[in-house]
């Protein structure tokens, strides 16, 4: 990170070792993911907006943000917006995450 | 009613160094930098707004802007002939007079 950058996501014109450019087939959690953004950020229910979705994922901080890949920042990201809404209660979560390592 | 763009195409501008906002689309290796207007895109909500929950209205203006490698990264002699195009919104460039000069 340079040091006028904006937040561990503005990388741009920074040093770093080459990049891995290897296309890679998504696994189905991340594809997931990728619907439920969409479904919730659709016409139809405008739960989430693009610009507030990049700064959640800007805001997870710069631990989290390099620790994650990609579609796990989106994770966290809409994990906190949809607690951030009233959509889903940290609780619900919990529970939910236990119900289903319980199975 | 959107204002007239007040940039127009092959107009020089220098990327302004604003206050950090909240959410931006404006990278910070561009701070400061000089580009060349490659066209205007038009207008959108603006996005700073949009993220923190604003309406985002009135819609504001989207140029690409064309910046030179030789004046983004010092640091590559590779990376001096390429170009960089970067979508950026009418209140983050102000005219580089710069160039009336000479």
């Amino acid at each position: 990170m340079s040091s006028s950058a904006i937040g561990p996501h503005d990388l741009a014109g920074t040093l770093t070792d080459s990049i891995n450019t290897k296309e890679r087939k998504l696994d189905l959690w991340e594809k997931r993911i990728d619907a439920i953004y969409k479904l919730l950020s659709d016409d139809k229910r405008s739960h989430i907006n693009i610009h507030e979705f990049r700064y959640a994922i800007e805001s997870l901080g710069a631990e989290a943000y390099t620790n994650h890949n990609y579609y796990e920042r989106w994770t966290l990201a809409l994990r906190n917006l949809l607690i951030d809404k009233n959509i889903l209660s940290e609780l619900e979560i919990t529970q939910k995450v236990q119900e289903i390592e319980d199975r | 009613m959107n204002a007239r763009p007040k940039f127009n195409k092959g107009d020089r501008v220098i990327v302004r160094m604003l206050s950090p906002q909240p959410h931006t689309r404006t990278p910070a290796y561009l701070h400061g930098k000089p580009g060349v207007i490659e066209r205007f895109c038009g207008a959108f909500e603006n996005p700073e707004e949009r993220a923190i929950g604003k309406s985002g209205f009135p819609l504001i203006l989207l140029y690409r802007v064309r910046f030179f490698g030789s004046v983004l990264f010092s640091i590559n002699k590779t990376c001096e002939a390429d170009i960089v195009e970067v979508e950026i919104y009418e209140h983050w460039l102000q005219g580089d007079n710069s160039y009336a000069k000479t």
